[in-house]
């Protein structure tokens, strides 16, 4: 399984390296992906809010939003970086921890 | 291509949730079948770079932003049933912890990005790849051209889902409830994007990805053969 540790460790410096996907974007001005705008930049473009999208827009309010922590949304590009690596590394424990789970669970008959 | 909550109505919301639901009971026995604990690792080490790519967002000056998936990477390690698991429980963990992509649209983004994606990705590489050698510079391409395709039709069911809102969903005084952009301008304004540019991305990604592997850890692309 040393192959599995090196491919690890290049994922851990993808993570170090992810804020690039936050500054540069920024940098260059581009907003946010077709079809994923927030309600009030919607509500600019078409003129109205749709009822049902309005209704449903935040029927869920995620932990850390944006891979940001809550509040953070005004602070500087190094704190968001920061809290970038931090979702980063917190989301690739996570769906680690789901998918052995998932697998333990459906291997759970299984003889060694 | 995360679609957020409110953008689909709940017919289209239903109906993609519908879809997956033998998807994921056929991905489940799968990966019952074919990743002993031994080989656990492989899934979660496909879904951390799903997870990891997709954090590289990549701006159209200007316009938007779009990134790289990582679906028919995971496909043509894992085989495509297994990958329309660990690609679920990326884009689930995505939108609860992090509030990318919706819970009402989870079906249609899991149907989108575990689903379209890994499949049309992972058979275009099957056939291009043909029968050459696990280390040859042609299965890279095939990724790379099942990269592009792949996150192309994806872009595509995703345009059709926000496309159809208007003509599913309108109020008495001409106002739409959900997404309000029709097929017209959805399909282009999706399409052109990936086609020019986010589809590019996730080609070479697949493709660095494979001939990285091919070159310095090529069992893990044995595995695959292995599981058949």
């Amino acid at each position: 399984m040393r192959t599995i540790t090196k491919l690890w460790i290049g994922i851990i410096f993808l993570v170090l390296i992810s804020p690039l996907g936050l500054i540069i974007p920024q940098y260059f001005k581009a907003g946010d992906a077709w079809g994923e705008w927030g309600i009030e930049t919607l509500e600019e473009l078409v003129g109205y809010l749709p009822k049902g999208l309005e209704r449903l827009a935040n029927i869920w309010s995620a932990p850390l939003p944006d891979y940001a922590f809550k509040g953070w949304e005004d602070k500087p590009l190094g704190y968001l970086s920061l809290a970038y690596v931090f979702s980063g590394l917190f989301g690739i424990m996570v769906i680690s921890l789901v998918i052995i789970f998932i697998a333990k669970l459906l291997n759970k008959n299984e003889s060694k | 291509m995360h679609i957020p909550d409110g953008y689909l109505g709940p017919l289209t919301s239903g109906v993609m949730y519908l879809a997956m639901l033998p998807i994921w009971a056929i991905g489940s026995a799968k990966v019952k079948r074919d990743f002993p604990t031994k080989r656990v690792p492989l899934l979660a080490i496909s879904a951390a770079f799903s997870f990891v790519i997709m954090m590289f967002n990549v701006p159209i000056p200007g316009g938007t932003t779009g990134h790289a998936v990582g679906s028919v990477l995971a496909g043509i390690l894992l085989g495509p049933w297994a990958s329309s698991i660990v690609i679920s429980v990326v884009l689930i963990i995505q939108a609860l912890l992090f509030g990318d992509g919706g819970i009402t649209t989870m079906g249609a983004n899991c149907f989108n990005m575990a689903f379209v994606e890994v499949f049309v990705g992972y058979y275009i590489y099957k056939l291009i790849s043909g029968s050459s050698p696990i280390t040859s510079l042609r299965r890279a391409i095939a990724g790379g051209i099942g990269g592009y395709i792949g996150l192309n039709i994806a872009s595509l069911t995703a345009a059709i889902q926000f496309g159809i809102q208007p003509i599913l969903h309108k109020t008495p005084d001409g106002k739409f409830l959900y997404c309000p952009y029709g097929l017209n301008v959805a399909i282009p304004a999706m399409m052109l994007e990936h086609l020019l540019i986010f589809g590019w991305l996730e080609g070479i990604v697949t493709f660095l990805v494979i001939r990285y592997l091919q070159k310095r850890e090529p069992d893990i692309l044995e595995i695959r053969k292995e599981i058949g």
